[in-house]
């Protein structure tokens, strides 16, 4: 359960997760965002107005997954990093990471789930790392249709080390 | 020598909250001394690698260090505020002085107003061996890692999942140290839920339920033995594990740093909620004592988004009070407590509220339990 | 062990220096506490308790406990996690409580 480990649940994932005929539409945003937080930046970051206005500040962020292209502005203004891009139709992930060293385009990297387990190798296709973001890098690798929604983090090198 | 030095506004503190408050004030034309133990301004934001929550408006997703760095700027381009660094506020005395040790004098300062925004100190916690080298409040690892580039060591067990056991984890992480566990006396997660799944899905455990039972060790530690909890928070015997660390981080919480309030005779109100001691105060931050303010954490633990705004409106009040009046006070004090209101409105800060309803109004207002002790 | 490469922090050090420490030379940059260059120095033991002698590191880092008292320039009772370390400067472990110098 979310409270006492920090992985989210199934029921948790499903309330933030778009039905299967949109998932397959292209690229969305997964808003991992499950407790009530003072938090309001993503809604700002998102030049469609696919999030929707907080009438209070600590509401769950609410995205309408119609309005939402998957452009990912939205995965580094958030200051919980828990904005994620799912792409079924190029099998794409894009992910917030803000450590050392930065993969290259091209890297073969280690995708973790949310446990932190690696469970797959994925291919770095996109580095975003512009001033804008402010060091936090965007992310995006092809991997596994079966892993889009498991694969939350990338490590490089050695999974084991 | 003894120097004596007139001012407007006296700010005890020069984090986010004696920041805001020096700010705020100076922009209504006081004239302010900031008094700040440490060689710089900026208190614990200038350790805060993360992006920041609440409003956009207020810097959300903004990184504290960033933070500090232009409330920083700000002040030294305001003539109207003189800043005393590595200065210690020593003590309140009845002709309402304020006597401040400053390169190795003994100085007086006699402000109109005083704003006390000193911060809080970690909480110890009682295991055996505590004492340890190794085992370290994690303030001062986010100082030795963040503001020195220093490892702490490199393999760290954490203990308290609160936000600020949460994020020094992940900030460890970045600095290239493995986080073995995170252990948490309470049956859930204590921080945002975002901090905790951040953590976990590089592989860092989050023990729930959990506690430490002792340090191990001779001159440094080695480890530490963590131990089951039931609901009553008893260790159950026979559940004990090693981990093998070579520093333990406390991250117990932290209790307000109220001693020139408590010396300055305002009425204290013990709240559980906010930390400890923490003075009884209007919605204007204004104590018993009718020359002081309090802001920050020293008026109750919370996060450092709400200690600005409690800044801001401690800072207005203080210059309005010395004389420095201005058109919009009002509407603009009303808009900072709306922020305020605002941001404490979620469950997330139900304590928050239950701690506050305790420290205003007449009704609570006890003798300072101290008193005896003047 | 310093930290070199930091996925959001540039560390900007100063002026290289060194100073005394119980007769050992150690090697610091401008701008740090004594704490910190003593830790970044591999010494971590700052003191020793006064009644059980038991050993004692930093704890907070801030000023506000009393883990890393030092004599520094023969000044006891220094709070080394918040002084600035300087070229040449005398470090040594504290013994007993101190004494009130002139």
């Amino acid at each position: 359960m979310l409270r006492k480990t920090g992985i989210p649940t199934s029921d948790d994932l499903q309330s933030v997760t778009p039905d299967k005929e949109r998932l397959l539409e292209g690229p969305v945003a997964i808003i991992e965002c499950f407790n009530e937080i003072p938090c309001d930046p993503c809604f700002y970051s998102c030049p469609f107005k696919a999030i929707k206005k907080f009438s209070d500040i600590n509401d769950k962020p609410e995205l309408d997954y119609s309005k939402c292209t998957g452009c990912g502005n939205c995965i580094a203004s958030c200051p919980g990093l828990a904005i994620f891009v799912v792409d079924y139709t190029k099998n794409r992930l894009s992910l917030p990471y803000e450590f050392l060293p930065l993969p290259s385009v091209g890297d073969k990297v280690w995708g973790l789930n949310r446990a932190g387990k690696s469970i797959c190798q994925v291919e770095v296709i996109k580095v975003r790392d512009p001033d804008k973001n402010d060091k936090t890098a965007v992310i995006s690798i092809k991997l596994p249709k079966k892993y889009l929604m498991e694969v939350r983090h990338i490590k490089v090198g050695d999974p084991n080390e | 020598m003894i120097l004596l030095i007139n001012t407007d506004l006296l700010v005890i503190g020069g984090g986010p909250a004696g920041m805001t408050a020096a700010l705020k004030a100076a922009k209504k034309g006081a004239e302010v001394i900031i008094v700040e133990r440490y060689h710089e301004l900026g208190g614990q934001l200038i350790k805060q690698t993360h992006r920041f929550f609440g409003s956009k408006n207020e810097q959300a997703g903004t990184r504290g260090i960033d933070i500090a760095q232009g409330l920083t700027k700000e002040i030294q381009n305001m003539s109207e505020i003189k800043v005393l660094t590595e200065a210690t506020a020593q003590g309140y005395y009845e002709d309402k002085i304020v006597t401040v040790s400053y390169q190795n004098k003994f100085r007086k300062i006699r402000a109109k107003r005083i704003i006390i925004a000193t911060g809080a100190s970690e909480k110890m916690m009682l295991f055996l061996n505590n004492d340890l080298p190794g085992v370290y409040g994690a303030g001062a690892i986010q100082t030795l890692m963040n503001l020195y580039g220093i490892l702490p060591g490199k393999k760290v067990i954490m203990v308290g999942s609160g936000n600020i056991g949460l994020i020094v984890s992940y900030q460890l992480l970045q600095a290239g140290v493995e986080v073995k566990a995170v252990i948490e006396a309470d049956s859930e997660i204590g921080g945002y839920l975002v901090h905790a799944s951040k953590i976990r899905r590089i592989g860092v455990p989050i023990y729930t339920g959990y506690s430490v039972k002792s340090a191990i060790g001779e001159s440094f530690v080695k480890g530490a033995e963590i131990i089951k909890l039931d609901r009553n928070w008893q260790m159950i015997a026979g559940t004990e594990r090693f981990i093998k660390a070579d520093t333990i981080c406390l991250a117990v919480g932290l209790r307000p740093l109220v001693s020139l309030l408590i010396q300055a005779d305002c009425a204290m109100a013990y709240v559980p909620e906010l930390g400890g001691d923490v003075p009884i105060r209007d919605e204007n931050l204004k104590t018993t004592n009718d020359q002081i303010f309090v802001a920050g954490d020293a008026a109750g633990i919370e996060e450092a988004t709400a200690a600005m705004l409690e800044g801001e409106i401690a800072g207005l009040k203080a210059a309005t009070e010395i004389g420095y009046l201005s058109k919009d006070a009002i509407t603009e004090s009303r808009r900072l407590k709306k922020e305020l209101r605002k941001l404490r409105n979620g469950p997330i800060s139900r304590n928050i509220r239950k701690g506050l309803s305790k420290v205003r109004g007449d009704d609570n207002v006890k003798k300072n339990r101290y008193s005896h002790l003047r | 062990m310093r930290i070199n490469k930091h996925p959001i922090l540039d560390f900007n050090r100063g002026k290289k220096i060194t100073f005394q420490y119980k007769g050992q030379e150690i090697k610091a940059y401008q701008g740090e506490t004594i704490a910190a260059a003593l830790y970044a120095a591999g010494i971590k033991v700052l003191k020793k308790s006064n009644k059980y002698q038991r050993p004692r590191g930093l704890f907070c880092a801030i000023g506000n406990c009393a883990s890393c008292y030092m004599a520094v320039n023969g000044i006891p009772h220094v709070k080394t996690c918040i002084t600035k370390v300087k070229q040449d400067m005398v470090v040594e472990e504290e013994t007993g409580k101190g004494d009130i110098i002139d």
